[in-house]
């Protein structure tokens, strides 16, 4: 039981980090500064790097042959267990940095939380990753206090994006049998634990970038159970494309 | 001083190999020469962004995924360099950057040639980025000095970029048969692109002999092109691939390949704006400046507060 909720856990985590790598990918040459356009490829590119040892480590607990390429590209939709906070548009750019900053105030606690786990092929990417993921909070912090304490448009744009992405945010925190039998052997941390530290950054950027949580508080979820967004479909048809157009090749 | 005495002096320094810094007297032609050729240089890294940006998303595996997001970020950083080594010749980013979007300036033609398959990506690297050392090398010795150091550390990160393009192309080559034939496709139709890189013919060539007198410039376009095919044939011949050029052979008696002339009413319609995606790249980098207006406003308004909140 454990061995399988270990892979499940740690596809998780890799499904997440590919998913957000490919929409920031998106970005390339179109940022609204060479700055911007280094710094989300830059992003990206860390995104990628640790989804690659994450799914090592699940095709590793998985036993059955698969390697990180066969996990990240050939699989159906619904084995996809990524939450919907990463698979939704880039929108603006207000968008991609508000979707940037809920999803590293979640992963920064995470990943230090599980530097301590006793597995230890997982603690070792945490502490590789925990440092990238430090400076993606700081970038993507400090974006959402300039805009919204930079001008009125942009404090309009910045308050939009939380307002349509809060109800994502939930998700994040999610839990069901597989997490509690971890939880149990003291092998990841419980979310309640994350979500404060997260509900603790988020109070704090707010509220400096003058900008509000909302009042509605109607969530949705259904990625951690592969059940998807429509936008995944098409996100997933550019991710597969050589995979599914050229099967059984070396690239 | 007089302008003739301030002249012979710069000259002098050329002669001696003493570079040229931003607050050195020097010709007005001068700056503007380097103005203008740094200037599509910048523009060059920051367009040629757009047609393998466009695979990011579509890369085969996540090695070469993580390989291409390294190469294009690569190239948005020597557009900055370039863009500040323009800067210090008194032209601001934003400016040299209008006169990309209305046409003033141009890029390198090869970006207005589609990137179709994934084959595309590494003979991007290999030809492209292969051509555009020639040319780089060669600057790292430029006599201004700015543009000079700039060179040296693109140089290093170009050579990464051709030969991961290689690389990419080993496999395909020795993959199987669609992926050789996704291979031979790509060369066919960047062969003659990557050629034109170098530019007009030295007849033809409006700048060349004064960049070659004050060191912009150290060897014209026909040589640099003569290097490249030079270069490239033996790399072509262990790919397995064949280049589109029936007259292409070895002469003994010149110690270099032959090759057939350049189509080069295809080379000036494609400066000129009709290549096959001038339109499309040079929208897309008008619309990312016009949807980023607000955020560099943001960014501005927010520096200024703080700014002002410190001195009260």
């Amino acid at each position: 039981m454990q061995e399988s909720a270990l892979f499940e856990y740690v596809l998780r985590l890799s499904d997440d980090s590919l998913i957000l790598a490919q929409r920031l990918g998106e970005w390339c040459g179109h940022g609204p500064i060479l700055e911007e356009d280094i710094a989300l490829t830059n992003i990206s590119l860390d995104l990628i790097g640790q989804a690659i040892s994450l799914y090592d480590l699940a095709a590793a607990l998985e036993g059955k042959g698969r390697d990180h390429d066969q996990l990240a590209y050939l699989r159906y939709e619904n084995e996809y267990k990524n939450v919907l906070l990463v698979e939704q548009p880039n929108g603006d750019f207000a968008m991609t940095l508000l979707r940037q900053f809920f999803f590293d105030a979640f992963r920064l606690p995470l990943y230090e939380a599980l530097m301590q786990s006793p597995v230890e092929q997982l603690a070792a990417i945490a502490a590789k990753s925990v440092k990238e993921t430090r400076y993606h909070l700081k970038h993507s912090s400090e974006w959402v206090i300039r805009m919204g304490d930079g001008t009125e448009e942009s404090h309009q744009r910045a308050q939009a994006a939380i307002d349509h992405l809060w109800r994502y945010t939930n998700e994040l925190f999610y839990e069901d049998a597989h997490d509690h039998a971890l939880q149990a052997a003291g092998k990841v941390p419980a979310m309640a634990e994350i979500q404060a530290k997260w509900m603790a950054t988020v109070t704090s950027i707010l509220s400096e970038a003058t900008l509000e949580i909302p009042k509605n508080n109607w969530k949705f979820d259904g990625g951690r159970e592969g059940r998807h967004s429509e936008h995944m479909g098409y996100l997933l048809s550019d991710l597969q494309y050589m995979q599914r157009a050229y099967p059984n090749m070396e690239w | 001083m007089t302008q003739a005495e301030q002249e012979r002096r710069f000259q002098e320094k050329i002669d001696r190999e003493i570079k040229i810094e931003p607050n050195d007297w020097m010709p007005d032609e001068y700056r503007q020469t380097l103005v203008r050729q740094i200037s599509q240089h910048a523009h060059s890294e920051i367009v040629g962004m757009l047609p393998e940006g466009n695979w990011i998303t579509r890369a085969p595996n996540l090695r070469r995924k993580a390989v291409l997001l390294a190469k294009v970020q690569d190239e948005a950083g020597h557009g900055l360099y370039l863009y500040s080594a323009v800067e210090t010749l008194g032209t601001s980013r934003e400016q040299t950057i209008d006169d990309l979007h209305t046409g003033k300036a141009k890029y390198s033609s090869i970006f207005n040639y589609p990137a179709l398959t994934w084959a595309d990506i590494g003979t991007i690297g290999w030809l492209v980025d292969g051509a555009a050392i020639m040319n780089q090398v060669a600057l790292c010795r430029t006599s201004y000095g700015p543009y000079a150091r700039a060179m040296v550390k693109i140089c290093k990160e170009e050579s990464f970029h051709q030969r991961q393009g290689y690389e990419s192309l080993i496999k395909l080559c020795s993959g199987t048969p669609q992926q050789k034939a996704m291979a031979q496709d790509a060369m066919n139709r960047f062969w003659w692109p990557a050629l034109m890189m170098f530019g007009p013919s030295d007849a033809e060539s409006t700048h060349s002999d004064q960049s070659i007198k004050w060191k912009i410039k150290r060897f014209t376009n026909d040589e640099l092109r003569q290097s490249f095919v030079d270069a490239t044939v033996a790399q072509a011949e262990i790919l397995g691939l064949t280049i589109p050029d029936p007259n292409l052979k070895w002469n003994e008696a010149r110690g270099h390949y032959d090759f057939s002339e350049i189509n080069w009413d295809e080379f000036w319609q494609v400066v000129k704006g009709n290549g096959p995606c001038n339109k499309e790249r040079l929208a897309a980098r008008i619309k990312a400046k016009e949807d980023g207006a607000w955020v560099r406003d943001a960014a501005t308004a927010f520096a200024k507060k703080r700014a002002m909140k410190k001195s009260a």
